[in-house]
């Protein structure tokens, strides 16, 4: 069974990019192009990891991260958080929020895949001794 | 009624009640409800100006010279007028060195030279004695006219007595008397008296009512009025030339300068006159009121002098009667015998006040200046070594009073006789007036030395010697009268009265021309000669620079010593008791709570010093001081230096004063710019990352995309196309972006070209409808048009404009709801301006929203679905191309009722073309 | 240095005035045998002079403290 991957990023193009990487490494998506969006999704796509950019309109990808990790039931759902600053306060401010690793814009494409792989390789033995 | 015992009677209760003002002066004092710290007492203080010169003998001069003795009584009045410059400073300098005599304050100035207060003391005592003879003569020649009453007859030669029945002598015993209860019965560390001088206020109210009752009798009850008076006299040639008796005789206008400048100097330098004026002051401004006062006071007491003269002439018979008795006289011819009897209490108290204030100022003199120094470096004295000194200087003193009472009742005895008594008194002014050349260049030249007033003094004083005392020794027969006629060894050229030849003036004015330029002269060479000590140099700035200094003078002592002994030292001179007293007040102050815990440093020797110079004057002070405390060397450098760094810090923080207010503000608007900055700094912060941000997003999408389609060379043709449009779609983004922010800048900066035209705003209107049509048919949006069909030109950028124009309109397109949206753009005008409006009708921009829109990078797209594709840059280039050519920007929109942005610009001055016509949509 | 103040140049001023007064020329143009009610003229200018002087001290030294 495929992981699925949530892409939260308001970019239609970085949207895009992300879909056709992310299938390609042979993973299960969908994208939401704000953070209402992407709440919704959480709850009835369960994605093992979400792509989340930190400014989405309507809800910030810090203040979704935060919901993310007070949620028990997403507690195997691995964050990797999009960056376009690459500031120093948003890198911490993201990892204070709980998410797992981060990314700046612009980002190699085979890093990114790299490290969603990995992320749910993680997820996957961690949550696989529970299941 | 005016028997002898009467007189005696009457005299000695007024002596009493002097007393009786004194004590209560001086329990007032002690209570610390001072009665002589008010500006009147202090103004009528210094009328102990008027003596028995006044009293009696300005009616006699004005018997023989008309108004001829004024300028003795206007040069004050004009010396007054400077008093709040001079007096105040030295009243200032007084106050912060405890000066306690003229003699002090001259040794303090030059280097607190023992040397100098001794000269100062010497001179101020052999000038003042012929004054002190002229007070005794005065009193002691009343008292027998008075006794001779009813008869007028005039007092004996004194030749012809024996001392022991002369009437002068007992004159001089009692008034030796009096001076000393009234001012040596306690040893003040502050030399003041404040009972003397509450009684000299009072006296000289007396004296002036007794002068003013005499006046008014004589002008009014034995004449008509001045006028029958002045008229009477007239009438008689010896009178009549009195009326005009300037220029009579040769010289008369240069005695006339010369009388008022040297009262001018006698004002202040007169020992009394110091001690009043000065060493008395208790408040600086009471010298505000004294500036009039004291001149309203010689005027009133003046005001009578020429009509009692006048008087006198023409009832006396030429020559029976002396001119100085006719203050007198005149009431006891009338037979009036209780105004005869209230003029000897006045001339007594004229008399009395002068001889008591001038020799208990002269005792101090004498005491701290003359014979403290002296016995302090006598070994054979061992002064230093004793425990209590305190009564022998209140011995010393006494002597020193009784000493020159007798030494004024010699030299009446000597030359009393020969002269009238204003010829006394000026003696005695010439005397004084040498001190000035070293006080006054001492007040304000620096660069006055030690050997300069040593030298200046010394010159003025023997020219005086020569000019003046010697002549009056000869006059009287004491001197071979051959000395002044002939000159010293036959010599012409040196004959006293005619030095080097000057003839044709009057005594006085000759012996100050010749005295001051000795005196100014070897002042100015003696200083320039010989560069200052360190010390001198620290005394000539506490002076010259007294305003500027805000506490007590600062010392350059370096030594050090331990408190007690210092304590023990100025117990020596004020009693154990006082001397612990003060240590232990001055401990308290510095916040210890024994006087063993205090440091023998700098301040305490200063202290110390202080306390002893208001005692024993500064010179000997510093010579006591330093045989406890062992002083290190200073060098002039070191002390130039530490004055420089004074005075620099002196000015500076003067003008730091001044500048606290402006400093403040600044502050606080420092502050304001600060937060200003900040904010600033935050704003640029968040501009680079927002720009950042704006370019990274793109930039994402390229670099994704190329490393897709690079990695993926087996993609379908059709993604592949698609991936390739992204990469151009986004380039081009970045492409814009890049060029906005560019453009922004220089805008900003002020570095962007304007090509600026004058304009038809109709053409560029349509021009831009032209290039954006595209836009709105693929929106399907419907465009309107209302074009005022005159419409001025404007002064613009045409590209610029264009700019703006575009922007608005596709910003209309892009957020008109597809298919149904709605645009008008209309054209407007009115005399001075053109107007553009652009309105749709979309999505509305709320209220909050809408100041937002126009600053960078702030797109409103959260009340959007889909995020805007502009920059967020466009506005607000627009609004600053608009606002570069006179005009303004501005929406006004309602959410869902459409929005309408409008800008105007001025019309170019009378350029509407009315040629053109509109064109309709 | 503290810049003098007005008052301080109106007291120079009033001595200047007072030295004027007092003092050859001016002075002579008085000495002369007229009277003034009787009074010689050289006393009532010499005394309404020296008044003048010291009412104008008043005003200038204590006014306005």
């Amino acid at each position: 069974m495929a992981k699925r991957v949530l892409i939260a990023e308001d970019e239609p193009s970085i949207v895009t990019s992300l879909e056709f990487l992310m299938r390609k490494a042979g993973f299960e998506t969908r994208a939401a192009t704000d953070g209402e969006e992407a709440l919704s999704l959480l709850g009835t796509f369960r994605p093992h990891l979400v792509l989340l950019d930190i400014m989405l309109p309507r809800r910030s990808g810090l203040e979704l991260c935060r919901l993310i990790r007070a949620d028990a039931s997403l507690a195997e759902t691995r964050v990797l958080m999009l960056t376009a600053k690459g500031g120093h306060r948003d890198v911490e401010r993201g990892l204070e929020a709980g998410a797992d690793d981060y990314i700046t814009k612009p980002f190699s494409t085979q890093d990114l895949v790299e490290r969603a792989k990995g992320l749910m390789a993680a997820a996957g033995s961690a949550s696989g001794e529970g299941q | 009624m005016l028997q002898g015992w009467v007189i005696i009677t009457v005299s000695f209760a007024y002596i009493g009640l002097l007393f009786a003002v004194a004590w209560f002066a001086d329990k007032r004092a002690a209570a610390g409800r001072s009665i002589i710290s008010n500006a009147w007492v202090y103004s009528l203080s210094l009328a102990v100006y008027a003596t028995a010169w006044t009293f009696y003998g300005s009616v006699g001069r004005a018997a023989t010279d008309g108004v001829g003795f004024l300028p003795i009584y206007i040069g004050p009045t004009l010396m007054m007028l400077l008093g709040w410059f001079v007096l105040r400073k030295m009243v200032r300098i007084v106050r912060l060195n405890r000066t306690t005599s003229l003699a002090d304050f001259v040794a303090s100035r030059y280097g607190k030279s023992a040397l100098i207060g001794g000269l100062v003391t010497i001179i101020a005592v052999i000038g003042i004695l012929p004054y002190i003879s002229l007070q005794l003569k005065a009193v002691s020649n009343s008292f027998q006219i008075l006794l001779g009453y009813p008869e007028i007859v005039m007092p004996p030669k004194v030749g012809s007595m024996v001392v022991m029945q002369d009437t002068a002598f007992y004159v001089a015993l009692f008034m030796a008397l009096f001076a000393i209860a009234f001012g040596t019965r306690q040893l003040d560390a502050a030399e003041r008296h404040e009972g003397m001088v509450a009684a000299i206020a009072f006296e000289s109210i007396v004296k002036l009512i007794a002068f003013l009752a005499v006046g008014s009798y004589v002008a009014f009850f034995m004449y008509d009025g001045l006028g029958d008076l002045f008229a009477r006299a007239a009438s008689r040639p010896d009178l009549g030339i009195l009326m005009a008796p300037l220029g009579a005789a040769a010289g008369s206008y240069a005695s006339w300068v010369w009388l008022t400048v040297l009262s001018m100097l006698a004002i202040i330098f007169l020992p009394r006159q110091f001690q009043v004026a000065v060493i008395e002051n208790t408040d600086e401004r009471h010298l505000r009121r004294a500036a009039w006062v004291f001149p309203l006071y010689m005027l009133a007491i003046n005001i009578f002098v020429l009509p009692i003269a006048f008087g006198g002439v023409l009832h006396f018979p030429q020559g029976e009667v002396d001119a100085d008795t006719f203050v007198l006289t005149l009431p006891m011819v009338q037979k009036a015998e209780g105004l005869a009897l209230l003029v000897f209490i006045g001339g007594l108290s004229a008399a009395t006040g002068m001889v008591i204030v001038e020799t208990i100022a002269l005792s101090t003199m004498i005491c701290n200046d003359l014979v403290m120094p002296v016995l302090l470096r006598t070994r054979a004295f061992r002064l230093t070594e004793q425990r209590d000194l305190s009564s022998l200087l209140l011995d010393i003193r006494r002597a020193a009073i009784i000493a020159l009472l007798m030494g004024g009742y010699f030299y009446y005895l000597l030359a009393g006789e020969a002269y009238a008594l204003v010829s006394i008194g000026l003696i005695s002014f010439a005397a004084v007036a040498q001190f000035a050349p070293a006080v006054i260049g001492g007040l304000y030249w620096k660069g006055g030395t030690r050997l300069g007033a040593l030298a200046g003094l010394s010159a003025g004083f023997t020219v005086w010697v020569y000019t003046l005392l010697l002549p009056a020794f000869a006059k009287s027969g004491w001197l071979d009268a051959e000395l002044v006629e002939q000159g010293p060894w036959g010599l012409e050229l040196l004959r006293p009265t005619q030095l080097f030849g000057l003839a044709g003036l009057d005594q006085i004015t000759h012996a100050m021309i010749w005295s001051m330029i000795a005196n100014v002269g070897a002042y100015l060479i003696g200083s320039v000669v010989r560069r200052q000590s360190a010390a001198e140099h620290v005394q000539a700035t506490l002076f010259v620079d007294v305003y500027q200094q805000t506490g007590e003078p600062g010392s350059a002592w370096r030594g050090a010593t331990s408190a007690s002994a210092l304590q023990t030292l100025v117990g020596r001179f004020l009693g154990p008791a006082r001397a612990a007293e003060l240590f232990m007040s001055y401990a308290r102050l510095r916040g210890v709570t024994s006087v063993d815990e205090l440091e023998g440093d700098r301040d305490l020797v200063r202290f110390a010093e202080l306390q002893l110079a208001g005692t024993i004057g500064a010179a000997s002070a510093k010579t006591m001081v330093a045989t406890v405390a062992q002083e290190e060397p200073l060098g002039l450098e070191e002390v130039m230096t530490i004055i420089d760094e004074a005075s620099q810090v002196i000015a500076y923080s003067h003008r730091l004063e001044e500048k606290q207010q402006e400093l403040e503000s600044a502050t606080l608007e420092l502050k304001a710019a600060n937060e200003r900055l900040k904010e600033l700094d935050r704003l640029k912060d968040d501009f680079i990352s927002t720009v950042t941000h704006e370019l990274r997003t793109p930039l994402t999408s390229i670099r994704a995309f190329s490393e897709i389609l690079h990695d993926n060379p087996d993609l379908e043709g059709v993604e592949r196309q698609r991936f390739l449009a992204l990469v151009i779609k986004e380039s081009e983004r970045l492409t814009r972006l890049i060029n906005q922010v560019l453009d922004l800048a220089k805008i900003e900066s002020g570095l962007a070209e304007w090509r600026t035209a004058e304009l038809d705003m109709r053409e560029i209107v349509l021009e831009s409808l032209n290039a954006t049509s595209a836009i709105f048919k693929a929106r399907g949006v419907q465009v309107e048009m209302r074009i005022s069909p005159v419409t001025p030109r404007v002064m613009a950028d045409r590209d610029r404009l264009m700019q703006v124009l575009l922007n608005l309109l596709s910003n209309a397109a892009k957020f008109c709801t597809p298919g149904s949206g709605r645009v008008e753009l209309r054209l407007s005008c009115d005399a001075s301006t053109v107007r553009v409006d652009v309105s749709d009708n979309g999505v509305g921009i709320s209220a909050e929203n809408q100041a937002l829109i126009f600053e960078k990078f702030r797109q409103v797209g959260d009340t959007l679905t889909d995020k805007p594709s502009g920059t967020g840059l466009g506005l607000a280039i627009c609004r600053r191309i608009v606002g570069h050519f006179g005009g303004r920007l501005w929406v006004e929109s309602e959410p869902g009722r459409g929005s309408v942005f409008s800008f105007d610009l001025p019309a170019a001055a009378g350029a509407a073309d009315p040629g053109s016509l509109a064109a309709g949509a | 240095m503290r810049k003098p103040s007005l008052r301080a140049y109106r007291i120079v001023s009033l001595f200047l005035l007072g030295c004027l007064l007092f003092n050859y020329p001016v002075l002579a143009l008085f000495n002369v045998g007229a009277t003034a009610a009787g009074v010689p003229v050289l006393y009532v200018y010499l005394f309404v002079a020296w008044g003048v002087t010291i009412a104008l001290a008043a005003v200038v030294i204590e006014g306005g403290t």
